[in-house]
């Protein structure tokens, strides 16, 4: 793959930074507190990972999904949980707005999101309407010059760190998804809670829950984009998403690839090194391969999305071949070494758990394959 | 001395391109082409199979016969010499007698009459002295008028300056004012038989490439050299020599700098350079708290404690104790290397010691290329446990 | 107030490996980087620009065209503006060589405040450049600088000693050259990134710089290689196993054999 100097420069910066602050005893840290530093959280603000395809009049970078994904790749390498910090604005949350949003919700909302001083979350999920998402019920009705909002959202990543919320929920019940509108909602205003963070299997340290919606009001202005256009604007936004999710794929997979390699070159049993067996070696070679397969599906989309051509069905295919590589790479990582791969001390155990996520938000593989054989069968 | 492919002979084997450590080769078609990166380093003369690259020789030559005698600046501080002074004397007396010319000292600074009957007695024929109160403590501006006066008057043909913070500032702004070259940190000084000339050998590219410099056509050659890697003197009280005092012309304002306060911070200064025996550690020993092993074992033998630049980035250990290429060199009879992985900007610095004795987990670090003894295993537990046993075997005695 | 810093791309000599059956250096795969100390110069000279409103940075280096990579590394920290001095003619300079045309290309921009340096490069370890492109241009130097503020239109500097440091008032404008003690240098951002490749990075050659071929390059310098050899490898010694107790008494033996104690 060859990238532009810019790109390899933007890639370098991510490397470097990952490589300097996610040390292990930081990751270690995360993980047993479950809390990932806000220190460290404008560290990376600073580094403009937060707004990367914003445009400059918006206050982000002004750069390209290419230069996101490279981002993502890099950090997600070191650290999976930092790379869902850095997914979050860039993608689900600042995707809404930057979508749909009026300049005053722009400034208000996606400007302090990227300069790290305001936390925001995609609330779309609900307990009985996951990849169905069409099937949500809350419920926003309009009165005068607000919106009163009821209902629950589930598995809303950041949601109890958020200070603001994207809230999907029904302003006509009878429309279908044409009657889905989308809201931004103030985590302090009244009525709003969230309920108690989910004990994950992995991607520890950024906090997960339920948001609860109990007669909220939510001013006319805080509508985002028209009524009855939210379930549009949830599917462009995801659309972007798969990328990210892709990339997130590519840089955890590449971390595994490369424990493995260096462990297989250790590790000596029967009087040589394990890489010296053709059984761990020609693992290896395809562990390599695939996620080499990946990362340019993974470019690609991203390059097609720059070049503004339709790339939902590359973005699918790059998620869904991706994610599923990286949980091969990892579980292959894990068997390379041996019993120490089950083991905390190690960086492959946490790898294989983070992962394992990757198949399932964000549109499980299986709705990515409804999506690229819809394309298809078309 | 330019560095030169003769295209009739490249057969663009691209082994140079390879071979050159600052990537200043080319290909241009079929054939190398030597690009502005070159420093002359001559790795690639070596390597070409054709003899293709040559060194392009330069016909200009200058009359230097008006410069005679090899100079040690003569650092103090506090009035007392620093310790490379006398190795710098102990080398430039073989120097000189190689040459066949006498070896004088530069001393500056202020009542330091006392110091060089010191400087006799170590070898020097003649000490040249600037006593002032501008002089007391080094500033950039007052040592360096003050020694270029006396190189335009007394015409030296070598100089050699401890690589000390303070010879590495003089040594540059002295050379511009001379209009002669300079060469850093060496670690060996060779006269050449035929022509007296001096070849000054030091390593370059992290220590991974050793370069014999010249000055040919500029006179002084002058040299900074490595504290603790040259022999010192001996010294002997019966020398006689003479004192020849310098004028000191500067004023106070036109010294530009001014120093405030002086603040010492290594409790007692660290001298590695004069140790006989360091026990160093690194990134193996896991913490600041680490080093209290270190210490212990230290402590039994009489030595000091020391540290590889890593464990001095991770803030274990002040940069004072660091030892290699950007740290000490050190020359002590025993080291230990302790949790230290052995990078060659370490090795550089510590590889002329007597004997090395390395622990470290990895079996394949670099660091056992270099030892004498190699313990494979865990230094929190072999430390200890060599520190008892050498505890018991002195107090048998 | 302008600012300007001096830099220098090198070869990554903590990833220079050797090869252990030749004995020469192997490069492939080395990165370039921004010398380390210069980072640190650089950043001293942005945390100036954070502190006080009109501050410039400007980066000067002179090396082969492919240094405008380092240079946009600089600019995507938060320089203003960037100069190579590039040049055949340049090729093959030693430090004094280095430093008049460092100085020239210092003059043409002109009109600077502070001049900040790395303290050494770690290609070649000298620490002579910086001290020798103050003596060019006339104005006061220090080197190994640990510690840095301005009061009342002075710079009030920490120079770094073998056992401490001096604290030194130096007159502006003067010429500093940075230790990795000074700061902590700050990371590109993808925002500066962006930017830095909306800039031009000037390039000067000897023309431009008004300077003879004969007094650049490898002409002017004083100093020339003689040889290069990379360093004989001690010989591998003895490996000493056992349990930590045979470990240690063995080690006893073989210092007591040395008459070590």
């Amino acid at each position: 793959m060859f990238l532009s100097e810019k790109h390899t420069l933007i890639q370098k910066l991510a490397a470097d930074f990952a490589a300097k602050e996610f040390t292990k005893e930081f990751l270690d840290h995360v993980e047993e507190s479950e809390v990932f530093p806000e220190e460290m959280y404008q560290k990376m603000a600073k580094a403009g990972f937060f707004g990367i395809k914003v445009p400059k009049e918006l206050g982000g970078a002004g750069a390209d999904n290419l230069a996101y994904v490279l981002v993502m790749e890099q950090i997600a390498k070191a650290s999976g949980v930092a790379s869902i910090y850095v997914s979050s604005p860039n993608s689900l949350s600042g995707g809404p707005l930057l979508l749909s949003g009026t300049d005053e919700q722009k400034d208000k909302y996606l400007r302090p999101i990227i300069t790290g001083e305001k936390k925001l979350c995609f609330a779309l999920t609900e307990p009985g309407a996951g990849s169905d998402a069409g099937s949500m019920t809350s419920r926003a009705v309009k009165n005068g010059d607000h919106y009163i909002l009821n209902g629950r959202k589930t598995f809303i990543t950041m949601a109890p760190l958020a200070d603001y919320a994207i809230v999907y929920a029904k302003t006509d019940p009878t429309a279908g998804t044409r009657g889905i509108s989308a809201f931004i909602i103030d985590m302090k205003w009244p009525g709003v809670s969230c309920g108690k963070p989910e004990n994950k299997m992995g991607v520890i340290g950024c906090a997960t829950s339920d948001i609860i919606m109990e007669d909220v009001k939510v001013p006319v202005e805080n509508l985002l984009g028209e009524e009855g256009k939210g379930f549009v604007n949830a599917m462009k936004t995801l659309d972007i998403g798969r990328i990210g999710v892709a990339a997130q794929s590519i840089g955890v997979a590449g971390g595994a690839l490369e424990e493995a390699i260096r462990y297989s070159k250790e590790r000596k049993q029967f009087k040589r090194r394990i890489a010296d067996f053709q059984g761990i070696s020609f693992m290896l070679a395809e562990m390599a391969t695939k996620l080499e397969a990946a990362k340019l599906l993974t470019y690609q989309a991203a390059m097609m999305k720059d070049a503004n051509l339709p790339a939902s069905k590359e973005a699918s295919m790059a998620k869904f071949f991706a994610s599923e590589v990286c949980n091969e790479i990892c579980a292959k990582a894990v068997q390379i070494h041996g019993g120490y791969g089950f083991i905390k001390e190690y960086k492959v155990e946490r790898m294989y758990r983070d992962c394992r996520v990757f198949t399932i938000y964000e549109g499980t593989s299986q709705v990515q394959q409804m999506v690229i054989a819809g394309q298809l069968l078309k | 001395m330019a560095v030169k492919v003769i295209n009739d002979k490249c057969r663009g084997c691209k082994l140079c391109v390879k071979a050159c450590p600052f990537d200043a080769i080319t290909m241009v078609g079929k054939l190398a082409e030597i690009q502005s990166a070159c420093t002359a380093c001559g790795v690639c003369i070596e390597k070409c199979p054709f003899d293709a690259i040559i060194r392009e020789e330069s016909d200009e030559v200058k009359d230097l016969s008006a410069y005679h005698g090899v100079w040690v600046f003569a650092e103090q501080r506090e009035n007392k010499l620093m310790s490379v002074v006398i190795e710098l004397l102990g080398e430039g007396r073989r120097l000189a007698d190689e040459i066949g010319t006498e070896l004088c000292a530069v001393l500056c600074g202020n009542h330091v009459d006392s110091l060089a009957q010191e400087l006799i007695g170590y070898g020097a024929d003649k000490v040249y002295i600037a006593n002032s109160p501008i002089l007391e403590k080094y500033r950039t501006d007052a040592y360096t008028e003050v020694i270029y006066d006396a190189i335009v008057e007394y015409k030296p043909e070598i100089v050699l300056l401890g690589a000390t913070h303070i010879g590495r500032d003089l040594g540059p702004c002295l050379a511009v004012k001379a209009d002669t070259g300079l060469t850093a940190d060496c670690t060996r000084l060779e006269i050449d038989p035929e022509d007296k000339k001096i070849k000054q050998t030091r390593p370059a590219f992290g220590g991974n490439l050793m370069a014999t410099i010249i000055c040919p056509n500029h006179r002084p050659q002058m040299s900074t050299v490595r504290p603790g890697v040259m022999d010192k003197a001996v010294f002997d009280e019966n020398r006689k020599g003479e004192v020849i005092p310098l004028q000191v012309k500067i004023t106070e304002d036109d010294v530009r700098t001014k120093i405030l306060n002086i603040v010492k911070t290594a409790g007692e200064m660290v001298s590695l350079t004069d140790a006989d025996i360091i026990v160093s550690g690194g990134m193996g020993l896991g913490s600041k708290e680490g080093f209290d092993k270190l210490k212990e074992l230290a402590d039994v033998l009489g030595g000091t404690i020391a540290a590889s630049r890593a464990a001095v980035d991770a803030g274990w250990i002040d940069h004072s104790y660091q030892v290699g290429q950007t740290g000490t060199t050190v020359k002590p009879q025993i080291y230990f290397a302790c949790g230290i992985s052995g990078a060659i900007q370490h090795i550089a610095g510590m590889q002329n010691s007597g004997l090395i004795i390395a622990i470290n987990k990895d079996e394949n670090a670099p660091i056992f290329e270099v030892a004498d003894y190699g313990i494979v295993g865990d230094l929190h537990k072999m430390l200890p446990a060599i520190t008892e046993a050498v505890r018991k075997e002195l107090e048998s005695k | 107030m302008k600012i300007i810093v001096c830099v220098k791309q090198v070869p990554d000599t903590n990833e220079v490996k050797i090869d252990p059956v030749k004995g020469t250096l192997i490069r492939e795969g080395v990165p370039s980087i921004l010398n380390p100390d210069d980072a640190n110069a650089l950043e001293e000279a942005l945390k100036l620009k954070d502190t006080y409103d009109d501050v410039v940075v400007d980066v000067i280096s002179m090396g082969p065209p492919q240094a405008t990579y380092m240079l946009r590394e600089c600019l995507a920290m938060g320089a203003d503006n960037a100069y190579l001095l590039s040049d055949r003619a340049f090729g093959g300079a030693d430090t004094c060589a280095t430093s008049t045309t460092l100085a020239e290309g210092i003059k043409k921009i002109g009109d600077y405040d502070i001049i900040f340096a790395g303290r050494q490069a770690i290609d070649g370890d000298t620490a002579q450049v910086g001290p020798q492109v103050a003596q060019r241009l006339d104005i006061p130097v220090v080197t190994y600088v640990q510690g840095f503020k301005i009061e009342n239109g002075k710079a009030i500097v920490n120079r770094m000693m073998e056992d401490g440091y001096e604290e030194i008032e130096v007159a502006m404008p003067c010429l500093l050259t940075a230790v990795n003690e000074l700061n902590v240098p700050r990371y590109m951002s993808v925002n500066g990134i962006v930017t830095a490749y909306e800039k031009e990075i000037k390039v000067w050659n000897h023309d431009d710089l008004q300077l003879d071929p004969k007094d650049c390059g490898l002409n002017a310098s004083p100093t020339q290689v003689f040889r290069s050899f990379t360093p004989p490898a001690k010989g591998k010694g003895e490996i000493v196993s056992g349990t930590e107790e045979e470990v240690a008494r063995n080690l006893v033996n073989k210092l007591k054999e040395k008459h070590i104690i």
